[in-house]
């Protein structure tokens, strides 16, 4: 057992290791064999499940697995102290990958799909920003950015609670395009243009200030790394942990079929409006966080390609399974910006590399698990 | 408001309609036999406009300056080769895919779409701005008070609603429309009946997508101009049309398209904000409807589906 978790924690550090050079590479060389690297490896899990083991292993000491990603990400942002834009793009990531967590507690937990992911994402940004520009404390600006998107997101309960499958889907596509076009045009949040933002302020921590400890000196999004990576964490505890409850079941029990849920006794309404809020929630958290990080925002991030993105890093990393979305994440995220050297065919590679994928894979890079009932016993 | 103005809205308003409805009745065809959402199928309309465009320069280098025959030879260019390449996206994209979720299906087609969209704006020639398209049609006009009724305008619209009609015809009064609804209705029983089900959904993806061409001819027809980027738009009107409608039902789509134009010209003409607010308003009431008729205008047959 505790051989596996040392292989396990050697497992995280040459993913850590990977994850740096990953980013910070300049050399079209050393990025494509990083892919192939990674190509192999997971091709060598997936044939002969060699991970298996070391995963269950890590599965029945999640704090553990937590530390472990914790380091890792804290040894690849030492690694980057100093270089500005891998460290945004790393931010990035892990600000998508909250989002996505809430997403995926709609469609992969409860069945609700959404495509207007950006829409929530931005109103969260907006309330950021128009709330900090007020004074507002920066920490309730955030989670004013959530509560807000959520509220917003309730208008559309009404009608996603009688919609199915592709009526429901145009619901939400609509509401992502009116949000967007209504920010473009409307002239109080600042139409095309955009608004500004102040960078966080934490009870007198200021982000935006270089590090300076002793002799080193680091860039200052490490500090937004350090946010993020809480956030990221929390949100994927906390998905985990409503996987695990009651509501958890009656999410899965909803989403394979509603007519069974509800002779149950399931209330299908309330499973549904829980889960759509809380998808919400963490989708307008991650938006004002994101908005602050930036410092300024604009209509053109948040239009219904943003919320396909989101999308499609939910089906691409597994759907339900909250662990798929990291690496999904980084592959729709980094790739096209690591990608700048082939210039403008960059979106037709990936736009070929997302449909590969999911041809060969068509259940997303780790599908999501059978549910484990008694996780005690299985170690 | 004077009448004639009236009479320019409500008129731009049936064509704006009649483009919708073309690319609406493809998403219905579709969805009718398969189940599918094909999401590349407004870059479709914006591949089949470019197509269109690449053949009249193409005639216009032959020397070839009859405009009948130029606009016929363009608009049938312009079907078969989207019919070839629906034929294509259905045969390798789509029918693999059966299996899996159907939001991979969506996944799939929209980062087609995002494929096509690139290919024009990379390799047509200075793909990325906007290209004129070329009048092809009479332009001679008609002034009745403050209403300018133009001749291509006139022609534009017959034309679009005149295919639809055709495919309509195809689909309630041929042989091999009823195998196309057989399929719909029930693709196991319609293969044990000895209907070549990859035939069916074949040639269905290749009449939806030829809509779609013809639909971006009439489109460059219409504003004289085509831009890599109109799919998108094109795409999710032409899917919210299908949508309000009622998936499945070629009336419905019909009434879907005329209905999202109406809002739209609505939406600029009568609303007390500033005309940029017309989608917005477009998409709020189709929101609303979706909300009171869940399952579209003409709704799906009951059954459910899996």
């Amino acid at each position: 057992m505790r051989s596996h978790i040392a292989v396990a924690a050697a497992a995280f550090a040459v993913g850590g290791v990977w994850l740096w050079a990953f980013l910070s590479t300049d050399s079209v060389w050393l990025f494509a064999s990083l892919i192939v690297v990674a190509v192999l490896a997971f091709a060598f899990f997936q044939r002969f499940d060699a991970a298996g083991r070391y995963r269950r292993a890590l599965a029945t000491r999640p704090r553990r697995a937590a530390l472990f990603a914790v380091l890792a990400v804290a040894g690849v942002a030492g690694g980057l102290r100093d270089q500005a834009y891998p460290l945004l793009m790393l931010c990035t990531v892990l600000l998508f990958v909250v989002a996505c967590i809430g997403l995926n507690i709609q469609t992969g937990y409860c069945g609700i799909v959404n495509f207007a992911g950006a829409a929530f994402f931005g109103t969260g940004a907006y309330t950021a920003a128009v709330l900090s520009a007020h004074g507002v404390p920066h920490l309730f600006a955030i989670v004013a950015g959530g509560i807000v998107a959520a509220l917003v997101g309730s208008l559309l309960i009404l009608p996603v609670l009688r919609t199915r499958g592709y009526y429901a889907a145009l619901v939400t596509i609509a509401f992502g395009i009116l949000f967007s076009t209504f920010l473009e045009v409307n002239s109080a949040l600042g139409g095309p243009q955009g608004l500004k933002l102040p960078g966080i302020d934490l009870f007198g921590w200021r982000f935006n200030r270089d590090i300076q400890l002793g002799g080193a000196s680091a860039s200052f999004y490490v500090n937004y790394l350090v946010l993020s990576l809480a956030l990221a964490l929390a949100a994927f505890v906390f998905a985990r942990r409503v996987e695990r409850s009651w509501l958890g079941l009656a999410f899965d029990a909803v989403r394979l079929d509603e007519t069974a849920a509800a002779t149950f006794g399931i209330g299908i309404a309330r499973a549904k409006i829980i889960a759509f809020t809380l998808g919400n929630l963490l989708c307008g958290i991650s938006g004002a966080t994101y908005a602050m990080m930036q410092g300024f925002i604009a209509p053109n991030n948040f239009t219904f390609g943003e919320s396909l993105i989101l999308v499609s890093i939910v089906i691409l990393g597994g759907i339900g399974n909250p662990l798929g979305i990291v690496p999904a994440a980084l592959v729709i995220i980094v790739v096209p910006q690591k990608l700048q050297f082939i210039q403008e065919y960059r979106f037709l590679l990936y736009g070929c590399l997302v449909i590969l994928i999911l041809l060969f894979r068509p259940e997303g890079l780790l599908p999501r698990p059978l549910r484990n009932y008694f996780p005690e016993s299985s170690a | 408001m004077d009448p004639g103005v009236a009479a320019q809205y409500a008129f731009n308003g049936l064509m704006l309609g009649v483009i919708y409805a073309m690319v609406a009745v493809g998403f219905t065809l579709f969805f009718g036999v398969l189940d599918v959402i094909q999401f590349a199928h407004g870059d479709v309309v914006m591949a089949g406009a470019f197509v269109a465009l690449a053949t009249s320069l193409a005639l216009h280098a032959l020397g070839i300056a009859v405009p009948a025959l130029v606009v016929i030879v363009v608009a049938c260019a312009a079907g078969l080769a989207m019919a070839l390449v629906g034929a294509l996206i259905a045969r390798y994209l789509v029918l693999p895919l059966r299996a899996a979720p159907a939001f991979n299906t969506l996944l799939v087609t929209l980062m087609l779409g995002s494929i096509l969209r690139e290919l024009v704006r990379l390799f047509y020639p200075n793909g990325s701005n906007p290209q004129p398209f070329p009048r092809l049609l009479p332009t001679v006009s008609k002034n009745l008070g403050n209403f300018t009724l133009r001749l291509d305008s006139v022609i534009l619209l017959v034309t679009g609603i005149a295919t639809i009609v055709m495919v309509n015809l195809v689909v309630r009064r041929t042989r091999f429309g009823l195998a196309i609804r057989a399929v719909a209705q029930d693709s196991d029983t319609a293969r044990s009946m000895g209907i070549d089900f990859e035939r069916v959904v074949l040639v269905t993806f290749a009449i939806g997508s030829a809509l779609a061409g013809i639909a971006g001819v009439v489109y460059g027809l219409y504003y004289n101009e085509v831009n890599f980027d109109i799919g998108l738009l094109l795409g999710v009107i032409g899917f919210s049309a299908a949508v309000v409608g009622g998936l499945g039902s070629i009336y419905g789509a019909i009434l879907g398209g005329f209905l999202f134009a109406a809002l739209q010209t609505i939406g600029s003409v009568a609303l007390p904000v500033s005309s940029a607010y017309n989608n917005v308003f477009a998409f709020a009431v189709v929101i609303i409807l979706m909300t009171w008729k869940p399952t579209g205008l003409i709704a799906e047959r009951p059954s459910e589906r899996a």
